[in-house]
């Protein structure tokens, strides 16, 4: 196991530097957007990394209340806390392409809306985590967890409606995509995705390094009180 | 259930209306906040019924928070809660008590917050007013259904005031859409309230549910 | 064009900072090893 990490991180920095190449030379100049276009291969893979380690922590989240599993819990923690540093991503450079593009910075887009709230609720989740004491902590995490998933098809279905009553400027565009663009978003997906999966595992592991030194430390005040020098 | 669920939300009515502590503490706050906005926002009439129904909630939500803030504090203070979970009474009539008399406790603040704002913003209903109190009933619960469950969940953290409105806030935004667009739409008469209306029942629903099949867990972590 | 660089910048701002905190979480956390081995 010891090998595969850094291995895995040079294959990953060679990706991240072969889909930057493409996303900024090799991909074309989009018609009516020019360049900036291209912050489109980053937003949105971040967004697409994010939604999938919120899912990850979803289910990591029901599986520790059915079975109270530590692990199920430090992956929760992971997919959380990386999943929002990616969700901080998408949020940062969604206003940075609309204000050249479509002269606003904010707008309450369907996923750029559904993007903060999310944000919004893995934040408040990592805040109960830091402020909660020791035991129940994942527990509350977990339940936390389960009511924000809840929370976002509701979310989706009020922002839907409000956008066809309001109506409101599109960022990011519907329609198709040149299949050349694609190939070039797709590269910067999985980039990102191997990026995602490492830092998530140095993130896992330092996770379980920091709760062994927790036990140690606890047991040798507990050695210390019964044998005092 | 019912049996214990009606004893503890008429003893929790009683010791309030006794002490009238934290209702007449309320009380003022929500006045304090309605007089605050309305310094703070103010239109002319049509443009008041543009914006009040964001206003109001707002107001509310504030005026909930500060009553959701104290829900435990008596089990907190008398250990009554460790009784609760040694003891065979399920939780859930614990739950929906707190929860009950909450909803009574932000529907009596409201009730009195309104005629405020209907005076301060010269407002007059253009759509149907009778699904007004619905709305309120519907997204008042939407509130204190979650508001109740994450103040037992704020029990076990420090700063236990400002936890609630911070878990409470993100995962309210579907229903405090709904509410002020409900809202919007009847004073305005513009728009149908029925989506809002339709969605902040799902809302309730959903969420009652979560609740009531995760308080259990949350009562006995630890 | 300086906000396609600017968003291209801000995301490895982002992903180096919280790297730069977990590196820093490793390096406490090695000392707080180093202190209880010496106990």
């Amino acid at each position: 196991m010891k090998r595969v990490f850094p291995i895995l991180a040079i294959v990953t920095a060679v990706l991240l530097i072969y889909a930057m190449h493409q996303a900024l030379v090799v991909a074309p100049t989009e018609r009516t957007m020019g360049d900036v276009q291209r912050i489109f291969y980053y937003h949105v893979p971040s967004a697409w990394t994010a939604f999938i380690l919120f899912s990850i922590n979803f289910v990591a989240s029901i599986i520790y209340l059915a079975r109270r599993n530590a692990k199920a819990d430090m992956i929760a923690l992971t997919t959380a806390e990386v999943g929002v540093v990616f969700c901080t991503v998408v949020l940062v450079t969604g206003p940075i392409w609309a204000r050249p593009v479509w002269g606003i910075w904010w707008t309450w887009d369907l996923r750029l809306t559904l993007t903060l709230v999310l944000w919004l609720i893995y934040v408040s989740y990592l805040i109960l985590r830091k402020f909660s004491s020791g035991g129940q902590t994942p527990l509350l995490a977990a339940v936390l967890a389960v009511f924000g998933a809840l929370d976002v098809p509701l979310v989706y279905f009020s922002i839907w409606f409000f956008r066809t009553q309001h109506p409101q400027p599109v960022i990011g565009g519907g329609g198709s995509i040149d299949p050349r663009m694609l190939h070039v978003l797709l590269i910067n997906w999985l980039a990102f995705s191997c990026f995602a999966a490492l830092v998530c595992w140095s993130r896992y592991r330092f996770e379980v390094m920091r709760r062994e030194v927790d036990e140690l430390q606890a047991l040798g005040s507990m050695m210390e009180a019964r044998s005092p020098r | 259930m019912t049996g214990l669920t009606r004893a503890t939300l008429i003893k929790d009515l009683r010791l309030e209306w006794r002490s009238k502590d934290a209702i007449n503490s309320m009380l003022f706050f929500s006045l304090l906040v309605v007089v605050i906005f309305s310094f703070s926002f103010d239109p002319t009439a049509e443009e008041s019924r543009q914006i009040a129904g964001g206003l109001v909630w707002v107001a509310f939500l504030f005026a909930a928070v500060v009553a959701l803030n104290q829900t435990w504090a008596r089990e907190l203070r008398n250990q009554v809660l460790d009784a609760y979970r040694v003891s065979p009474a399920s939780p859930n009539s614990l739950f929906l008590a707190k929860a009950f008399g909450n909803f009574i406790f932000v529907t009596v603040l409201e009730a009195l917050m309104t005629p405020l704002f209907i005076v301060f913003y010269n407002l007059r209903t253009l759509g149907p007013a009778w699904q007004l109190p619905i709305v309120a009933m519907l997204g008042t619960w939407a509130l204190v259904v979650n508001g109740t469950f994450f103040a037992a969940m704020s029990l076990r953290t420090r700063s236990r005031e400002i936890m609630l409105p911070l878990l409470l806030f993100p995962i309210s935004i579907p229903a405090l859409l709904a509410m002020v667009e409900a809202t919007t739409s009847i004073l305005t008469g513009e728009y149908s309230a029925k989506f809002w209306i339709v969605l902040l029942v799902a809302y309730d629903l959903m969420f009652t549910m979560a609740s009531l099949m995760l308080f259990g867990s949350v009562l006995h972590a630890e | 064009m300086t906000y396609l660089y600017a968003a291209y910048a801000a995301t490895w701002i982002i992903h180096v900072a919280y790297l730069g905190w977990l590196a820093r979480g490793y390096v406490r956390l090695r000392q707080e090893v180093d202190d209880l081995k010496k106990k």
